[in-house]
Formats: structure tokens, C-alpha cells, sequence
């Protein structure tokens, strides 16, 4: 069933310019994400890589070029489509005067949850977070409120969740529990992801395909497989792409 | 429009206030503190004036009637920057929440806070001074209606300020209001502002509706002039201002301010 569903785009981004003045951001990205496929985003700081997450979460509009999400233009079907994905950052807080039951409970309206209650405990109980359900957000360490923001993103069962950077506050333990639950979500329900990390090894464990971006444009995008047998690791990739 | 999302932003501002007691403060003590200096003042000054029998039935009138205003556009410009104080406005507009349905949330909220605060300011009007704002009868509801509306209308444009210009402009939150009070004649009729003034007054809504309460208590007649006047002027403003945010928010999206506001 879902094998025969691995063909379906979730998401294409066609021709995607953004320019701030004279500063362009993004030089014209194109990609294809399909049903259970995980795609990871690389490049240096400024590279375009937010920027480019955040245009596919309508948080800011391209210059030029098309956003397809399940088979819809995003910003003529924004919140139809914003229903079905989610995102976390490590820079988008929760508010922290908020426990993380509140939290849970306010998104899970937001994305209309059917049974927001129950989804909430079973978010927090998945990690490691429903004994702290209580206490105001500002009280948990940063790995902790990384934590509720993956439980957040997860909320609302998502088709395609975008990550940014998800586990740079994580400890290696937690970071791995993580990737290892993302991983089990894509093969069992054939959750898409879109994952940028300056933590290339990372990239390398969860990414089928890799994609790295140098001054908004795409530079090299690659089967996981392939560049690995090209290369040694993706380390090696991206400093030998940079040099190039 | 969907219900669910916008009870999400309302219930997000519940939390936040059940849960802190400074802000829940806020609520309570500068409506206690406004009725309990000034209307002693006023006490003070209607006994050592005897002819101004009315004196403290127009100066609580209007110390209520200008809070109801002040709140109502604080429910929405002081919410909006919670939001942006937490950095959650990213989290927000990337859900599926439309921009108007946020907006609706916070007229939700603004309405919250009005009520408590005019409960608070009322009792203890009752209790301290035997003064009931329900004197003023069937004109209470309208004037009150169009005090929210205009205090929605800066809220609105402050919110929208402040998304376009950053958090540099987080002080309108608490200063535009002030700006029209001198213009809105809250204590003193229209009259008494230099000609030049009154002119301005005629389209501040807030105006039509103070000399409104003051004609309703010195007469006991319904302003109705009065109120057609704030009421048209207040949808003029309140439909400018949305505009005028739907606006600044497209703005926003095409200069990517939203991921970046509060940083």
C-alpha cells in the first residue's frame, strides 16, 4: 500500500527566486520531494537554506516561481496545505510561560487535531516530556524544549515535515532517539521530510537524496547512495563542492 | 473562518494569563488604581466646589468609558506582542491560521479584557462612591460599543506598526491611545478645546461618544446624533486599519519580516 504511494510528489518547488533588495537569496531552486522520501538541505550559513524553508511554510512569499504541496499551489491553498505538514526549528521558540501540555493543546487546535487531548499525552509520553507536562516551558533544559517542538511538529500527523536544524540543542543520546523515530515515521507512515543540519553525519543517517546549496543555488543534489560511493562521507562532499 | 483556530489564539492568551500572576496584575490594578485615585480626587473636588453636583458622575463616567477604550486596544497590541516577545509568530503563521483569524483571536481577547475591567472599575465605583455606570442607561451599551470599536481601531494600526517597523515600535502599544485622549475631551466638553482642536475632535469617534455620556447624564436624553456620528466614523477607522494590516502583513510575508521580527 504505501510502497505503491512512494511515487507521489508532496512537494515541488519550481524556478523558487527570492530576492531582499539586492540580495538574492535564492537563484531559481528546484526540487521534488515524494511520499516518504526524506531530503536533506546543506550549505553554509547564507547559503538560502531557511530562506528556502521558509518560503515552502508560506512564511514568505518567492520573487518568482511555484510552491506545490500535495498537488496544490500553496499560496492559493495555504491553510488547506499547512494542515498536512508541520515544521521545527531550533529557532522558532514555544512561548516559554506556557507548560507543554498548554502548548500541545493551543497547536493542537491551531492544526485541528481530532482528539486534541489524547494526541497531546501520547506526544508527551513519546518524549520523554509527560512528567513535565505541568511545569512553564521556561523550566525545561534545551534539549527538552527541542523536544516539545518535535512533539509539536508531530502533532497533527503530518505528510511532510520540514526540519531546521531539529536537533542542534539535543544531546547525542536524545539527537539519535530523535533521528530514530523520524526514520520509523517515514518507513511506517511515509512521512516526507525536508532537513537542513550543519551536522552533515546526521544528514548522512536520515537523507535518502542531499541537496546543497551555495549562494541560492543548487550546487549538487544526489542520491545518499551515490554520493557515498562517490565519496568518502558527506563531509567530503560538501568541502570538496565548496572548493569547486 | 474557522472557529477552532481562532479559540487556539484565544485560548493560548488564557493560558498565559492564568499562569502569570504580574499579568493578571495588570488586568486588575491599573483599573483599581485609576478609580481609586481619581475618583477621590474627584470626591475631594466636588465638596470644595458645591455647585458641581454631577462633577463625579461625569469624571467616573468618563474614567470607566476611556479604560473600556484603552483595554480594548491593549488586548490586541499587548497580545499581538506576546507573541512576538515568545518568537512564536513563526510557529503561528506557519500553521494553518490565516492572518484574519488571528486578528479575530485577539478581538476575542480584547473583549476579555474589557469586561473584567469594566467589572472591576464598576464595583468599585459602586462600592467607593455609590456611583453606577448604569445610570447612563440604554446609551451605555452603544457609547461602550463604540468605545471598543475605536480601541480595536488602533489596536489594529498599532499591531500593524509594529509588524512593519519591528519591536522599535512596541511603545505605541501603550502611547497611541494617549494620543487622541486630549482630542476625545474624556474630562472636559469639546468646547472647551481651541477652535483649531475642536475641529479635530468631530472625527474622533472617542469625542462623540464622551460628549454623548455627557449629554445622557446632564439631560438623561439618548445621544443619538452622537452616537451615528462615532459609529460611522469608528467603521471608517476600524475598516482602514484593517486594510491597512492585511497591507503590512503581505509586506511582511514579501520582506520575509515574520522569521525575523523579535530576533
Amino acid at each position: 500500500m504505501l510502497q505503491c504511494c512512494f511515487s507521489m510528489v508532496v512537494l515541488r518547488t519550481e524556478g523558487l527566486k527570492k530576492r531582499f533588495g539586492a540580495v538574492h537569496a535564492l537563484r531559481g531552486v528546484s526540487l521534488e520531494l515524494r511520499r516518504g522520501q526524506a531530503l536533506g538541505v546543506v550549505g553554509p550559513n547564507g547559503a538560502g537554506k531557511t530562506t528556502l524553508l521558509h518560503i515552502i511554510l508560506g512564511l514568505i512569499t518567492p520573487t518568482e516561481g511555484l510552491v506545490e504541496c500535495f498537488g496544490l499551489e500553496l499560496w492559493s491553498h495555504r491553510s488547506q496545505v499547512l494542515r498536512r505538514m508541520n515544521f521545527a526549528s531550533n529557532y522558532a521558540g514555544l512561548p516559554l510561560s506556557l507548560t507543554p501540555w498548554e502548548n500541545l493543546m493551543v497547536y493542537a487546535l491551531m492544526y485541528e487535531v481530532p482528539r486534541a487531548r489524547r494526541r497531546c499525552q501520547e506526544m508527551l509520553q513519546r518524549f520523554g516530556l509527560w512528567h513535565l507536562r505541568d511545569v512553564p516551558s521556561r523550566r525545561l533544559s534545551s534539549g527538552q524544549m527541542m523536544r516539545l517542538a518535535l512533539a509539536k511538529a508531530l502533532l497533527n500527523e503530518p505528510e511532510l515535515l520540514l526540519l531546521d536544524e531539529p536537533t542542534a540543542g539535543l544531546d547525542p543520546s536524545s539527537a539519535r532517539a530523535s533521528r530514530q523515530m523520524l526514520r520509523e515515521l517515514k518507513a511506517r507512515r511515509g512521512l516526507s521530510l525536508l532537513y537542513t543540519s550543519h551536522n552533515l553525519a546526521e544528514i548522512q543517517e536520515v537523507a535518502d537524496e542531499v541537496m546543497l546549496i551555495w549562494e541560492g543555488q543548487v550546487a549538487a543534489h544526489m542520491p545518499t547512495q551515490e554520493l557515498l560511493r562517490r565519496y568518502r562521507s558527506l563531509e567530503e562532499f560538501f568541502f570538496r563542492r565548496l572548493r569547486q | 473562518m474557522n472557529p477552532r483556530r481562532v479559540a487556539a489564539v484565544l485560548l493560548r492568551q488564557v493560558y498565559l494569563y492564568r499562569r502569570s500572576f504580574p499579568r493578571l496584575l495588570e488586568v486588575f490594578y491599573w483599573p483599581t488604581v485609576d478609580i481609586l485615585l481619581w475618583g477621590f480626587v474627584s470626591l475631594y473636588l466636588q465638596r470644595s466646589q458645591q455647585g458641581l453636583a454631577e462633577f463625579v458622575a461625569f469624571f467616573l463616567g468618563a474614567l470607566i468609558l476611556w479604560d473600556v477604550l484603552f483595554r480594548a486596544q491593549q488586548g490586541i497590541s499587548v497580545s499581538f506582542l506576546e507573541d512576538l516577545w515568545a518568537r512564536n509568530l513563526i510557529n503561528i503563521f506557519a500553521s494553518p491560521l490565516r492572518a484574519g483569524e488571528y486578528m479575530a483571536g485577539l478581538l476575542l481577547i480584547s473583549i476579555v479584557k474589557v469586561v473584567i475591567a469594566f467589572l472591576v472599575m464598576s464595583a468599585l465605583a459602586g462600592l467607593f462612591y455609590s456611583y453606577s455606570i448604569f445610570s447612563l442607561g440604554a446609551s451605555l451599551l452603544p457609547l461602550v460599543l463604540n468605545l471598543v470599536a475605536m480601541g480595536w481601531a488602533i489596536g489594529v494600526l498599532t499591531t500593524a506598526l509594529i509588524l512593519r517597523f519591528g519591536q522599535e515600535a512596541e511603545v505605541l502599544a501603550w502611547a497611541l491611545a494617549f494620543l487622541f485622549m486630549p482630542f476625545s475631551a474624556v474630562f472636559y466638553p469639546v468646547e472647551t478645546l481651541p477652535p483649531a482642536l475642536q475641529a479635530v475632535a468631530r472625527f474622533i469617534p472617542s469625542a462623540h461618544a464622551f460628549e454623548g455620556m455627557r449629554a445622557v447624564l446632564a439631560t438623561g436624553a439618548f445621544p443619538t446624533e452622537r452616537l451615528l456620528w462615532a459609529s460611522a466614523l469608528n467603521a471608517l477607522y476600524l475598516g482602514a486599519s484593517l486594510v491597512l494590516f492585511a497591507r503590512i502583513f503581505r509586506y511582511a510575508l514579501k520582506r520575509g519580516i515574520i522569521p525575523k521580527i523579535g530576533e
